[in-house]
């Protein structure tokens, strides 16, 4: 190649990975690890499927059970779900509003690190005296001191440090979209996954907060004997339900937004027409943002808050179907009367409206503060939140994966066995979950490791895990997939294997360290479907070919990331016997952190030159 | 051009129009601190003097803080100069998000004190 001439000298292949600032490396680093993550959380669901697959089972105790349980949801919530939306938003991103990188390059691969290393110390939580075991909400008391183990302080440190990498993605993000929009790219033409990117962003910045300041609250609590959460002594144990929900709701939309943004991108792609409503759909995504930090309070209809304010959030929470219900009907009429083709994405998209729609009526159900009272606490809740999560969040992660794969990877999945993971997984996930809302609506309640016989409740759960048992087979198909087309299938070369229309799709496959050779023109909506009708299909340039000025990788962020593993270690070691005190834990993590601060700052670091010619003759040889 | 950096300046680069503005917003910077300081003092003298009943103190020491609060983001910090609507709209979203928050917390939790 002849980019490594001019890029000093040939790096290993790890230390080109650990020091890489490239956001389509950092993607698939994010790709790699969610979806570690999340195998190791659909496990562990699995694990607990089959405790309660008959009645009195004494597969694993009730103690394991809380543990797999809290591991479960955290796991999925914060370092599966998250990053696989991070993953895509870092690949497509930048390409799709015409860019060469995101705004802080640096930054980004710090984010990474950060994610990855509170994600691993909540992990090792394990061999240190038990996982974390409260429920993935964390509630005090039981998560205080005096009733939690010491896995809830892997929980509050995990979460704080994985969080910080979490936000800094995220303002990173919303510098991206605001700042580097290709030339006519007004925000009225931003591809909608660009827009819910956004909304997301917004939505971390002011929800991770308040979580940041409960888990801090939380921490001070555990480690330093505080005594916020302590009614004995003055603290209010409400108080974190509110600051964890306040969070908590609006993490729902953070997750499902970006869903909506690939929905929004693949459907017209495969229905070969534009957007139903584009401009109602930028709007209902802003109303939704809106509104889902004003709803916090319904997850706590039953905590005695008093008629009026069960009743003003009651209602605000039904306002929230409105702008949903708008997405929807767009998504429909934008498949109405198309030429739809459907390519596995499309599955997995068109699927995802029906099944989002089912989660959205029980959440109006559950919305209806009287009757909150009988599903409280019950699988009716944990078969609503799986809908909207498994039915769609998941399945708009898998539509994006099928979409993007021959962009990401230079080769296509095969669509017949893709087919097939589609109805395996789509039908476990429906055996699953669907009788779950009958066994709540029966009594079952959540978070219980065992049921008694003869209550009515033997066969639906045995259905239940017959389910869970579908969709781990369906995750085996995808894996054989995927290695099988690493293997077989055909490299895809040229740049737009879908006929889709948004920015992405005009780059070279493999797509070069710079992106674009020179920033592409945008003159309309679907600006690569515009030029395919009005001009002659290619984008056109903005700017003369010139030189890519690049940043340089940097080993820092990894070191960073290090420092405050160490650090957020040495906070759980206060109650812990180790060997080493935990005052020297995180003076090592502290300075480590700093130190990597104070380098990156006294350094000067002007990124390196892709010559003119060089992009001329990388040109030539892709295209 | 290297070289010629270290000889003095002669004049200074600013046209005729950039130093009138600069100017401008050098005394808009002086009065808003002096009116700044002014409300400091006005504040003092709410909570010092005898005769004030505090039901009245409280919320008028509330609305100055907001003032200081808007000359602060939108004089100091320059909210108010061009090409500042992003951070003007994310702070003001802030506010619209924060404050419904802070007023239910109180209300909720029915925990006031100050």
């Amino acid at each position: 190649m002849v980019s490594e001439a001019t890029n000093t000298r040939k790096k290993s292949v790890l230390w080109d990975w650990l020091t890489t600032v490239d956001h389509k490396k950092i993607a698939i680093l994010y790709l790699i690890a969610g979806t570690l993550f999340f195998v190791k959380a659909g496990l562990m669901a699995v694990l607990f499927r089959i405790q309660l697959i008959a009645p009195e089972m004494e597969f694993i105790s009730g103690q394991t059970f809380n543990e797999l349980v809290t591991m479960h949801g955290t796991l999925m919530l914060f370092l599966a779900v998250t990053p696989l939306f991070f993953a895509f938003a870092n690949y497509v991103l930048p390409l799709q509003i015409g860019a060469r990188d995101v705004a802080f390059p640096f930054v980004n691969a710090l984010g990474f690190w950060l994610f990855l290393s509170g994600g691993i110390l909540l992990s090792i939580s394990w061999f240190f005296g038990g996982a974390p075991d409260a429920g993935w909400t964390s509630y005090v008391p039981l998560a205080s001191r005096e009733f939690g183990g010491i896995g809830i302080d892997f929980y509050v440190l995990g979460l704080q440090i994985s969080g910080f990498g979490t936000l800094i993605s995220a303002i990173n993000f919303i510098v991206t979209i605001i700042n580097m929009r290709a030339p006519g790219m007004t925000m009225m033409r931003l591809p909608l996954f660009c827009w819910t990117m956004l909304i997301t962003s917004m939505l971390i910045v002011f929800a991770f907060t308040p979580l940041a300041a409960g888990l801090l609250l939380l921490m001070l609590d555990r480690v330093f004997d505080a005594q916020f959460f302590i009614p004995g002594e003055g603290g209010n144990v409400v108080l974190w339900q509110h600051i964890f929900w306040i969070f908590g709701h609006p993490e729902v939309y953070i997750l499902v937004m970006p869903a909506f943004g690939i929905i929004s991108e693949v459907v017209p792609a495969f229905s070969k027409k534009r957007l139903f409503g584009y401009t109602s759909m930028v709007f209902a995504v802003l109303i939704i943002g809106f509104l889902s930090f004003m709803v916090w309070m319904h997850h706590m209809f039953t905590v005695g808050v008093g008629p009026i304010a069960n009743s003003v959030f009651a209602i605000a929470t039904m306002t929230i179907a409105v702008p949903t219900g708008i997405k929807v009907f767009n998504w429909l009429f934008t498949m109405w009367g198309g030429k739809l083709r459907f390519t596995t994405a499309m599955h997995f998209a068109a699927s995802f409206v029906p099944t989002f729609v089912l989660g959205g009526v029980t959440g109006v159900m559950l919305a209806m503060a009287p009757v909150d009272h009988l599903y409280h606490d019950t699988y009716f809740v944990v078969a609503h939140f799986h809908y909207i999560i498994v039915g769609g969040i998941v399945l708009g992660l898998l539509a994006g994966l099928f979409y993007w794969y021959p962009k990401m990877f230079g080769h296509k999945l095969n669509e017949t066995l893709g087919i097939i993971f589609f109805w395996v997984f789509y039908i476990g996930f429906h055996l699953t979950f669907f009788i779950q809302h009958i066994l709540g609506l029966i009594g079952m309640p959540r978070r219980v490791y065992t049921f008694l016989e003869g209550q009515g409740m033997d066969t639906m759960n045995f259905i239940s895990t017959i389910g869970a048992f579908m969709m781990s087979v369906a995750i085996i198909i995808l894996v054989i997939n995927i290695i099988y087309s690493a293997l077989k299938a055909e490299r895809v070369t040229e740049k737009d294997p879908w006929d889709a229309r948004t920015l992405e799709w005009s780059t070279n496959t493999p797509i070069p360290e710079y992106n674009f050779a020179q920033t592409p023109q945008v003159r309309s909506l679907d600006p690569l479907f515009y030029e395919k009708i009005h001009g002659n299909g290619e984008m056109k340039p903005a700017e003369p070919l010139d030189d890519i000025h690049m940043p340089n990788g940097s080993i820092l962020p990894f070191i960073m990331s290090i420092g405050m593993f160490i650090g957020g270690f040495g906070f759980i070691s206060f109650h812990m016997d180790l060997f080493i005190s935990p005052y020297v834990l995180i003076a090592i993590g502290g300075i480590t952190f700093f130190g990597g601060m104070a380098a990156r700052s006294l350094q000067n670091d002007y990124g390196y030159n892709i010559e003119k010619e060089t992009v001329e003759s990388m040109e030539k040889e892709l295209s | 051009m290297a070289e010629n950096l270290n000889q003095p300046f002669e004049e200074s680069a600013m046209n005729k129009e950039e130093k009138r503005k600069l100017n401008r917003e050098q005394r808009i910077q002086v009065i808003a601190f002096a009116f700044m300081i002014g409300i400091t003092i006005l504040a003092f003298l709410a909570v010092g003097a005898e005769g004030i009943p505090t039901i009245f103190t409280t919320p008028f020491i509330l609305l100055l803080a907001l003032v200081q609060l808007i000359i602060q983001l939108y004089y100091f910090m320059h909210l108010k100069d061009k090409d500042h609507g992003w951070p003007s709209s994310f702070m003001i979203s802030g506010l619209v998000l924060a404050a419904p928050m802070i007023v239910a917390l109180i209300m909720l939790l029915g925990v006031v004190k100050y």
